[in-house]
């Protein structure tokens, strides 16, 4: 029995097995074939297609449509893996909702876009269940390639440079590849060990190696990278967490949503992760989102998102803001974390001051409030490693605390590129990043060719 | 509340739906369910000569084209005509008859192209108390190898002879069936007019192959991997079977001769097309094959819903009204001049129209202006030709407009003329009368 579900304090076993497998089941069912077809007879085929420009990687997302219309599955996968070979994670995680399934013209026109994220991952998930390969190398150039993270951009930067004959070496920090594909976003949303499947899927063409356990800046430096390959890509995203620095926030009790939502994904028991009875989330963007509602499937009580500006300042898109509150999420603005406060040695509540606009500036009031809580995730925010550059720091160019890259993604040094979360504009989206890492590697490719 | 009672050839239905000679009318108990549903008449599924009953495949009789739901778009179907015992389908009909005064209880009928068959048959037929019968000419696939069917519909003189025959040897009206599978229509209906039929059915079904199998290269439907024609029928054959009917309503010989129409009646507005064409009632299969028998209430109340919006009163208010509209095309009005016009409030900028119009048709519509994406028409290019109408998946959102007489039509630089003019007398035509 689920015998500690009412239990205070932060817990293991709140729920029965039972609803741990409902609760962390895939959350978009895929489409089955007949629900497919129907869907995809509902695009209009459009001339030169909002939902394609909307697309961070330019999927031209009519003609796979109609490719799945037609029975023609195969072929719309290789529409969709042409621009992104992510094309199936990104099928699952990508915020549809506000890009190419916002500029659905169904969407302006009754306010039901055309299901194209389901379709995308109706068309790739049999391609890889079929484990069709559409591209071949090119024959082998012999240039090296250093790619630093397996993250989306690095993936896709390393498939593209072997599509054009040349090595790859991925080095990445972590035990598995996949970057936050692996890491980072919610167990939900890609069930079945998808990020690992679809790294195989991508590495099966052929000149790549990935290195684990390799951490720039600890383990190689930029200078070792660089003395021995032709070009460098870096994308290694945005591996530090901007810390909660307020009175208490040494209690033990309040964590970072970044580690949480990785423990997750990385458990095979949720019954064995420790959720709290009152959780309280400090955040408005996705990884908020993600650690609140993933709180409340373990089996959390009360689980209260604070954000110190107002729901349209929020980063998670509405949508995602109205999945959180299905599952039974409260969602709270113009709150800004004060004071953590203890009992008897442990977490008791958290007190927020509020906050308001004024001429644009946020500025408290004054007047407080205090939750009760057992259990305080921080998703304020992440940001680039300095330690990754060592003595470089000095020589490559920041922009906006990230790495500054041009429109062909060279960073200030010669012969390094950079692409995904860690760029200036990086749009931490998993199809922005693999748009960098392709293009990235288009430009690698000339720049070593030339 | 309009009155959609029936009276055609003298044949009383409560209605003018009646349900086409085919499977759906084959036997007492079909038919008892079509009437209690509400059906106005059945035409009994074709009757052959007295013999050995007729032999179907036991595979599949029937294939399909869908519209991506499932939706069912045409039908096709290599049946026979019944295969039950003569007796017993005549016992039958003279039992359904008794019981069910008020319908209409047409007989279909098949024999071999000789007076004696007609001539046996015809007193049976006559005897169940039936109040018409139909001569099946149309049948496509089976009989036709065998004489029968449309091989006898497609040769004029061959159903002149029969309805003569049946006309000689019964009282009850004879209604003969077209098959659409001629070049020309209106040689088979007037053919029957001068045998002296009292009216003409249709359009029977026009043979097909619905798909073929790309696995098997088999046409669908395949029995034990071959495939013959089948006669195609349903939603997708409506446009040529209203052509037709229009054609024998405006052909000067014909159009006095009473259309019973049939081909794709699907709801009360294919039904009330065909009414305006020139049918005096119509016949359906397909509809009530995929959909069973209860759609007739929709076409009951949607006919006479429409009927009292428009202030139509009987059937005869209906009958026919289109057909002083059908004319050739050399009589066309050549000053009629429309341009299409796009509702901006309601286009949702698909760009079907102008692609369409870029890639096929005449280049005018536009797809950006001032770096915004934009569709609107460029009146200098437009001819009017209703594409962008066709395609642009919003309704109503591109209109055709016509312009007013006096107007400059940007396109030919001319001012629109108010007189009528066509073909006939153009300056372009070696053969014009003005």
């Amino acid at each position: 029995m689920n015998c500690n579900k009412l239990k205070d304090g932060v817990k293991s076993n709140r729920l029965s097995s039972t609803e741990y497998q409902e609760n962390f089941s895939d959350i978009h069912p895929p489409l089955d074939n007949h629900e497919a077809l129907v869907e995809a007879d509902r695009c209009y085929f459009c001339h030169d297609a909002p939902c394609m420009t909307a697309c961070p990687t330019s999927i031209d997302i009519p003609m796979f449509i109609r490719q799945i219309a037609t029975g023609n599955k195969l072929g719309s996968a290789k529409t969709i893996f042409d621009q992104n070979i992510l094309g199936g994670m990104c099928a699952r995680v990508c915020p549809t909702e506000t890009l190419c399934e916002e500029a659905c013209v169904r969407e302006v026109a009754e306010g039901k876009p055309v299901k194209i994220g389901l379709l995308q991952r109706h068309a790739t998930d049999e391609a890889m269940a079929a484990q069709a390969q559409f591209y071949e190398r090119s024959k082998t150039t012999g240039k090296k390639i250093a790619i630093v993270g397996a993250g989306p951009a690095g993936l896709a930067c390393a498939h593209r440079l072997s599509m054009h004959g040349h090595e790859a070496t991925i080095y990445d920090a972590a035990e598995k590849p996949g970057g936050l594909n692996e890491y980072g976003i919610a167990t939900y949303k890609t069930v079945g060990n998808f990020a690992q499947t679809e790294v195989d899927y991508i590495t099966e063409i052929g000149g790549i190696e990935l290195k684990h356990g390799k951490r720039l800046g600890k383990d190689m430096t930029l200078d070792d990278l660089k003395s021995q390959y032709d070009a460098i890509f870096l994308a290694m995203g945005l591996t530090d967490v901007n810390e909660l620095s307020i009175q208490g926030s040494d209690i033990n009790g309040s964590e970072d949503a970044v580690d949480f939502i990785s423990n997750l994904r990385q458990s095979d028991n949720f019954s064995e992760i420790n959720i709290g009875r009152k959780v309280v989330v400090i955040g408005g963007g996705m990884t908020a989102i993600d650690a609140a509602i993933q709180a409340k499937l373990l089996g959390a009580e009360d689980v209260t998102i604070c954000y110190r500006r107002g729901a349209e300042h929020m980063n998670a898109s509405q949508y995602e803001q109205e999945l959180a509150t299905a599952k039974g999420v409260i969602i709270r603005h113009w709150l800004q974390p004060k004071t953590i406060h203890s009992k008897n040695g442990k977490l008791s509540s958290i007190e927020f001051e509020y906050t308001q606009s004024k001429d644009g500036k946020l500025t408290p009031t004054g007047e407080t409030m205090a939750i009760i809580t057992d259990q305080i995730f921080v998703a304020i925010g992440q940001r680039l490693a300095m330690s990754d550059f060592g003595k470089s720091e000095k020589i490559i160019k920041f922009e906006k605390g990230r790495i500054a890259v041009d429109s062909e993604f060279k960073t200030s040094i010669d012969g390094v590129w950079a692409g995904g979360d860690c760029i200036a504009d990086g749009e931490d989206l998993t199809v922005s990043a693999v748009a960098h890492g392709r293009d990235a590697a288009e430009s690698i490719n000339r720049t070593i060719q030339s | 509340m309009a009155d959609i009672s029936s009276n055609f050839l003298g044949i009383k239905s409560p209605n003018p739906f009646w349900l086409a000679s085919a499977p759906p009318t084959d036997k007492a108990y079909n038919v008892e369910r079509a009437f209690e549903a509400g059906w106005g008449g059945v035409v009994w599924k074709t009757l052959g000569e007295e013999g050995p009953p007729v032999v179907n495949v036991n595979g599949p009789r029937y294939g399909a084209i869908w519209g991506a739901d499932r939706r069912l778009l045409g039908l096709n179907n290599i049946e026979l005509i019944t295969d039950r015992d003569l007796y017993v389908n005549l016992r039958e009909i003279k039992e359904v008859k008794k019981k069910w005064p008020d319908r209409a209880m047409i007989v279909s009928i098949m024999v071999p192209c000789e007076e004696a068959a007609w001539k046996a048959i015809l007193p049976l037929v006559e005897e169940t108390g039936a109040d018409g019968i139909e001569l099946n000419f149309g049948c496509p696939h089976g009989m036709s190898e065998r004489g029968m069917g449309s091989s006898v519909g497609q040769v004029p003189e061959y159903i002149e002879m029969v309805a003569r025959w049946c006309k000689a040897n019964t009282r009850m009206p004879v209604i003969v069936k077209l098959t659409p599978n001629i070049t020309d229509i209106r040689y088979p209906a007037r053919a029957a007019q001068s045998g002296g039929a009292d009216a003409v059915s249709l359009i029977n079904t026009i043979s097909s192959i619905t798909s073929v199998n790309l696995d098997s290269f088999s046409p669908e439907p395949s029995i034990d991997g071959k495939g013959s024609h089948g006669g195609y029928c349903g939603p997708a054959v409506k446009p040529i079977a209203l052509n037709m009917v229009a054609e024998i309503a405006r052909d000067p010989e014909t159009n006095n001769l009473p259309i019973s129409g049939i081909g794709g009646v699907t709801t009360w507005r294919d039904a009330a097309e065909f009414l305006a064409l020139g049918a005096g009632n119509v016949q359906v299969c397909t509809a009530a094959m995929t959909y069973g028998f209860k759609i007739v209430e929709e076409m009951i109340t949607g006919l006479g819903n429409w009927m009292d919006e428009q202030g139509h009163k009987t059937l005869d208010d209906v009958i026919g009204r289109a057909v002083p509209n059908v004319t050739d095309w050399q009589y066309l009005n050549l000053n009629y001049v429309s341009k299409a016009k796009i509702n901006q409030d309601s286009c949702i900028k698909c760009g079907r129209c102008h692609i369409a119009c870029e890639d096929t048709s005449h280049q005018a519509i536009t797809s950006m202006i001032d770096g915004y994406r934009k569709f609107e028409i460029i009146e200098e290019e437009c001819v009017g030709c209703n594409l962008c109408v066709n395609v642009c998946p919003v309704e109503n959102c591109i209109t055709m407009e016509q312009l007013p007489a006096g107007s400059m039509d940007k396109r030919t630089g001319e001012s629109v003329s108010k007189v009528y003019a066509n073909w006939t007398q153009h300056p372009n035509n070696p053969s014009s009368v003005s």
